[in-house]
């Protein structure tokens, strides 16, 4: 079989140092998004466990294969959670959650907690649509716009490009760096016609480290009008998978003018991670009835 | 919060943003509209308070362009039958 270059690295984790047996809560969020799933269990608020695996073709298939990883050796099972919040394009498919969210408040909510109180604009690079946010203090949503109606800009379609010039998709970002000038950004927003023009120019002899760049910064601005038309304000944050693409970053943190804050958790969690605690703060409010 | 509903694309910008600490819920904008673009539901992206809000249809969010094409104003036109419906002036839109 082909080597598939697009195939990123799944993997779960959890803290050795929780017990979670003595949390008063165990809450969850599940994001099954339209490339990847996360699993996030907090327990008392804090980060005890999370996965992070493809979506397969059956959404409630791909909600617990992911929770269960999460759970993987913890001793943990599903009963144990007293609230599961579904997020992401799969959200009301989500079998075992007391009730669906949408991404766009969990990013927020979770990208709060990941970099601080300090954020005012999240922007999130999913797989197959792209969000810009602004929030508050508490991480509520104060402006928000979501482009989910063309691969540009998105997970997928830098998946598509890594397949085209057999580049592992997690050597891409570091790869379109390679270059002795910056070429002009492929002409095409679009994925399927961004490829076209991509194959023409390797066509021409450009090296695949100057067709990544033209491809990354084409999508770098692309995602800069959007985050223009409700404008940067710092702390600026970016979520999702293409967060871990430092081809799109920096450019698109030279068009801004500034730089986007620092992840200390993986990027591709904190919808996930969002829809755990919007579970705490659901389950808080339930017990006070 | 301002929650906008559209897209952009090759041709334009066409979002309908409704301004939710504004708006509050009567539906008076889901009556006017010909062509039920929007409904009021429980805000989502607030779910822990969740307020009852206008918004726009899923089945409508991807095609604003032509949903509301027929009350597009160009020059001299009156606003879109949910921007002179709404008392509050929650709703603007973008083209």
């Amino acid at each position: 079989m082909a080597e598939e270059y697009w195939r990123w690295k799944e993997y779960n984790w959890h803290s050795p140092d929780i017990d979670w047996k003595q949390a008063e809560s165990v809450t969850a969020g599940v994001d099954v998004g339209s490339v990847s799933s996360q699993a996030v269990i907090m327990t008392d608020g804090q980060l005890f466990a999370y996965s992070n695996m493809r979506t397969g073709s059956d959404s409630p298939d791909s909600a617990r294969n992911a929770m269960n990883w999460a759970m993987e050796e913890t001793g943990m099972t599903l009963e144990d959670v007293q609230y599961v919040v579904g997020t992401g394009y799969g959200r009301v498919n989500v079998p075992f959650a007391k009730r669906p969210i949408t991404e766009i408040a969990c990013h927020a909510r979770g990208a709060n907690w990941m970099y601080g109180p300090g954020v005012r604009t999240v922007l999130d690079m999913g797989g197959q649509d792209c969000k810009a946010i602004h929030c508050d203090e508490r991480g509520k949503v104060t402006n928000f716009l979501m482009n989910d109606k063309c691969a540009a800009g998105t997970g997928r379609g830098m998946e598509v490009f890594a397949d085209l010039l057999s580049v592992s998709i997690e050597e891409v970002g570091d790869m379109s760096f390679d270059v002795e000038e910056e070429p002009e950004p492929v002409s095409s927003t679009c994925v399927v016609f961004a490829k076209s023009e991509a194959t023409s120019l390797l066509r021409e002899g450009w090296p695949k480290s100057k067709v990544l760049a033209a491809y990354c910064s084409a999508m770098a601005h692309r995602v800069f009008t959007l985050l223009e038309r409700i404008g940067v304000e710092k702390d600026f944050a970016i979520t999702g998978g293409i967060a871990k693409n430092s081809g799109v970053v920096k450019r698109l943190e030279q068009e801004i003018g500034f730089e986007a804050l620092k992840p200390k958790h993986d990027t591709q969690i904190a919808g996930a991670l969002g829809g755990a605690l919007f579970a705490k703060a659901l389950l808080e409010k339930e017990r006070k009835k | 919060m301002l929650a906008n509903y559209g897209y952009k694309d090759g041709s334009g910008e066409y979002f309908i943003t409704v301004d939710t600490e504004k708006c509050n819920g009567c539906g008076d904008c889901v009556e006017a509209c010909p062509a039920k673009v929007l409904e009021v539901i429980e805000d989502q992206y607030d779910p822990i308070e969740g307020d009852m809000i206008a918004s726009v249809t899923d089945a409508h969010r991807k095609k604003i362009k032509y949903s509301c094409g027929p009350g597009k104003p160009v020059s001299n036109r009156p606003p879109l039958p949910c921007m002179a419906a709404c008392a509050q002036d929650a709703i603007t839109h973008s083209w």
